[in-house]
């Protein structure tokens, strides 16, 4: 029992994160990054931060990770890391030739006060960025928020430092897809292209972090949204924002930097969500949506229907990011289960009145909590027993010990493969969650079964 | 300004070889070329794409085998989040270690300070766990906004009864080896605190093991079988009453020296217990290693030199047969290795002879220059050496050299494999053990089954090799 010193007793802990939900901004801040064509993310700090990261987005990717650092030292770390940004700027460019660099802060150059923009400025000043090449910068201290806040501030830091209105509409909408992986952000592009919008979506990960083998190493593999496109995001006659906590702030700063008008959705996990979005972009294509995807849809329902007896009542436990649980938790709902527990280990109390809205009159209570984290997840399972765990790989110690079935969901995911190639967004995403979920709840109901109700047809 | 002297940023995207070497003669060498002068242990480069990390890396490395400690990180989320329960540093009993515990600090700490609500975390937590000890470990933030980490510790340690000890790890004060020092001078408070009545004459620490998929178990069950008593296998399965008394050890075994060196030059001093330099990986510097115990206590014990010998004689009879069918599937193919510390180099670039395979790049992030002239000793001629190297770096000597296996940590396997080779972890993602004589069979099978498997012939790479000389595709 690797979890055996969880008590069941739950304390109000006032200085004390045990076994974290969340992990700091500027991992999303690089995530993010990976999603522009030719950008190598850029870690202002000590190395450690940057090697952290690239590990961690290894281990869930599977893939090579590349990011340079500021190799803060002590020096630095009095003088200020003017200096060695500068040079930093000036060494990528000459050596590793990206299209642009994006620089993210951490929790030391922020307390230092480093200032990026002045930094960046002095830069393009002193001619260290080359033509047609761009610094972005975001500011995303390690003491705020979460990955998820990091992941905001970079998309933000994309619009502020890249997309400008020429005046002109080009009759694109934007599409700012959130914190999904590159298989969600490929289905998105392929709703949006069947229902014929023309789009650009940022940041777009899909084939950067899912790659072909090829016998070939590129640094810069030839994906992501090219740093024009982003540019041109400014004479858009739209933006769609999926999910509030990623996408919403640059959204935003779109609209008031270039007056392109903003929806923010949810992200388009589930039958609902999905219905929504569709009718948005249905709306800004001011075309009917087309048979194709109407058929997807069917599908997902008819699923539903089949297996609904399976789903119906079962209590479920949710943890990780406020935008895919906040989707997520209304796909459950749907399929009339019972997300009775949901904890994310970001803060924002806004993420906590919207479950209770969602849950609400659905006939249980639902425990949910905001900058919690699995410590108090596990407490909350051992009070009240849930039938399924859906969260990222660290649920894997819970799950174990208290003999629960679980659907690895989230960031990060070490020890499956499969997020990286299939969406749980869109219709057919819906139907990848629940055919998920449906395997752990069966092939748990049939370990559990005595031979005599040992059946061979669900 | 405190950036590097050197560049050790100079690989292209295109990859050129002629910019790489011109830009970085110093920190590559060719093995045989010359008189080796590498420029090492510097700081990297602002800008650079470094496989290095920092000084709460190394410290947090060292210490958190020890299992029935509280590991406190104080600082913000991300340096507890990564680094929860990412080795496989097995523990035979208490799992406390393999918990994230973080002070998560906030805004508002690191204005006002983050040293009451490090004291309150303490406080909850030594409650909740009963730790023999608690590490609290300082990170950047920390060292910046000041917090006495010192002065919370000594007060908490009052309090609980426990040593709660401060382990001064802020990431820029350098990189792993900074953090090596740091833990060892953690761990140094422990030892000497509790009675060394019942430990033999004949009797050792491991140091600089990390029980990685248990392989501290194979090499204590050797010492075992040679009469020796194990005191405390210090960083791996650790216990913190086995530190506590591990001055009464006669010996310290000391293997990669990077990480725990400091701790024996420290033990060596107060206590006159001297240590031998050991690495259990491959099957000459397992033997000779034992030997070198077997000669320590012959003194002691005429008969150890005897059971020793015994020893490996069984297992050498055991394991060579074993070997024979790989080796003849692996001879003439080519290695690469990039690792840590570069004393584990030594031992591979041995073991890899064993198995037929010759080493054709080796590397590492934290070398010193002493070692590197080591290491050249060992090397084939032409045999590239390069220090703190970036992956554009790696990746063209992947196909310049034409390598068949990459040896490497977590950022380098998917390099290696998207080039199309095979891969094997030596570092802390390693599910199977690969020390000791079983380790070397392990090692074998693992780096044959890599390099045989059927995957590469699709690679169009590789594919291509199959009608084209080797390396004149690089």
């Amino acid at each position: 029992m690797l979890l055996r010193h969880t008590p069941t007793e739950i304390k109000e802990r006032s200085a004390l994160n045990i076994n974290p939900a969340k992990t700091c901004q500027p991992i999303g801040a690089m995530y993010a990054g990976l999603g522009i064509k030719g950008c190598l993310p850029h870690s202002h700090g000590s190395q450690g931060c940057c090697a952290y990261h690239r590990s961690t987005l290894t281990r869930h990717y599977k893939e090579p990770v590349s990011a340079a650092t500021s190799s803060f030292t002590e020096g630095a770390s009095v003088f200020g890391g003017q200096a060695n940004l500068l040079q930093a700027i000036e060494n990528i460019f000459s050596v590793y030739e990206p299209e642009v660099i994006a620089v993210h802060t951490t929790c030391l150059s922020e307390t230092i006060g480093d200032d990026l923009k002045q930094i960046v400025d002095k830069a393009v000043k002193e001619g260290k960025v080359p033509a047609g090449k761009e610094v972005i910068f975001a500011s995303t201290p390690s003491y705020v928020g979460s990955h998820v806040t990091g992941f905001s501030n970079m998309v933000k830091g994309m619009v502020k430092c890249l997309a400008v209105s020429t005046g002109k509409k080009n009759g694109k909408v934007n599409i700012i897809p959130g914190w999904v992986e590159p298989a969600d952000m490929e289905e998105i592009k392929r709703i949006a292209g069947m229902i014929g919008v023309s789009f650009t979506m940022f940041p777009d990960t899909s084939g950067v972090l899912n790659g072909p083998l090829t016998g070939e190493y590129h640094m810069f593999p030839d994906a992501g949204t090219p740093m024009e496109d982003i540019r041109s995001a400014g004479d858009a006659i739209g933006t769609l924002a999926l999910g509030e906590w990623c996408s919403g702030d640059a959204a935003r700063t779109m609209d008031a930097q270039c007056e392109v008008p903003c929806r923010v959705l949810d992200m388009p996990i589930g039958l609902k969500a999905t219905d929504r979005f569709i009718d948005a972009l249905r709306t800004v294509a001011g075309t009917s949506v087309p048979d194709a995807v109407n058929f997807e849809r069917g599908q997902l329902i008819d699923v539903i229907s089949d297996y609904h007896q399976y789903f119906f009542g079962k209590k479920v436990a949710l943890v990780g990011d406020p935008d895919q649980l906040i989707a997520l938790t209304e796909f459950l709902l749907t399929l009339d289960m019972q997300p009775i527990h949901v904890v994310t280990g970001t803060p924002g109390k806004k993420f906590e009145s919207r479950i209770r809205e969602l849950c609400a009159g659905k006939g249980f209570d639902v425990n949910v909590r905001a900058a919690g984290d699995m410590f108090l997840l596990h407490q909350w399972i051992k009070n009240q027993p849930v039938d399924l765990i859906m969260g990222n790989t660290y649920c894997k110690y819970i799950a174990r010990d208290e003999d629960i079935p679980y659907v690895r969901f989230g960031f990060p995911i070490m020890d499956r493969v499969g997020h990286q190639y299939f969406p749980v967004t869109g219709y057919k995403g819906g139907i990848r969650l629940m055919e998920k979920i449906l395997g752990v709840l069966l092939d748990r109901a049939e370990r559990d079964a005595p031979e005599e109700k040992f059946e061979l047809v669900y | 300004m405190t950036t590097a002297t050197a560049p050790n940023v100079t690989a292209t995207a295109e990859c050129r070889d002629a910019d790489l070497l011109d830009e970085r003669k110093k920190q590559v060498h060719r093995a045989g070329q010359g008189p080796i002068d590498m420029a090492c242990n510097r700081e990297s480069l602002a800008g650079a794409v470094s496989q290095r990390a920092c000084v709460f890396c190394g410290s947090r490395v060292v210490l958190y085998p020890i299992a029935d400690a509280l590991h406190l990180v104080h600082g913000p989320i991300g340096c507890a989040a990564y680094t929860w329960d990412i080795r496989g540093a097995l523990s035979s009993g208490p799992e406390l270690h393999r918990l994230s515990f973080s002070t998560d600090l906030q805004e508002k700490d690191v204005i006002f300070g983050g040293e009451k609500k490090l004291a309150a975390a303490l406080d909850e937590l030594i409650d909740l766990h009963q730790p023999k000890a608690a590490f609290v470990y300082s990170t950047c933030i920390v060292g910046l906004i000041g917090d006495d980490l010192g002065a919370v510790c000594r007060k908490m340690s009052e309090k609980k009864g426990i040593p709660v000890i401060p382990v001064q790890s802020e990431g820029f004060k350098g990189n792993k080896r900074e953090g090596y020092l740091a833990a060892c001078k953690a761990m140094f408070q422990l030892v000497g605190t509790a009675p060394t009545d019942d430990v033999s004459p004949l009797s050792v620490n491991i140091l600089g093991d990390f029980n990685l998929a248990g392989e501290i178990w194979i090499v204590r069950g050797y010492l075992e079988r040679m009469g020796i008593q194990v005191v405390a296998n210090i960083t791996g399965d650790g216990r913190v009453d086995d530190i506590r008394r591990c001055h009464g050890a006669a010996l310290n075994l000391v293997q990669c020296s990077g990480s725990t060196m400091d701790l024996a030059k420290m033990m060596k001093e107060k206590y006159g217990t001297p240590h031998l330099r050991v690495s259990y990986l491959g099957i000459e510097d397992m033997a000779d290693s034992l030997y070198a115990v077997a000669e320590h206590f012959e003194s002691v014990d005429p008969g150890i030199v005897e059971r020793t010998r015994d020893l490996v004689r069984d297992e050498l009879a055991a394991l060579m047969p074993r070997l024979r069918d790989i080796r003849r599937d692996l001879t003439g193919k080519r290695a690469a290795i990039y690792v840590g510390g570069s004393f584990k180099a030594f031992s591979l670039i041995k073991a890899f002879r064993h198995i037929g395979m010759n080493v054709v790049l080796v590397g590492s992030q934290t070398g010193t220059q002493e070692e590197y002239q080591e290491l050249e000793t060992v090397c084939d001629p032409g045999t590239v050496i390069i220090d703190d190297a970036n992956p554009l770096e790696l990746s063209h000597y992947v196909r310049e050299l034409d390598v068949d296996v990459f040896v490497g940590g977590v950022k380098e396997r998917p390099i290696a494999h998207k080039l199309g080779v095979g891969f094997c972890d030596h570092n802390h993602e390693r599910k199977i053990a690969l020390a000791g004589f079983e380790g070397m069979y392990n090692f074998a099978r693992e780096v044959h089954a890599s390099v045989m498997s059927p995957v590469w012939r699709f690679v169009p790479r590789r594919a291509r090799r199959a009608t084209v000389p080797a390396g004149a595709d690089a």
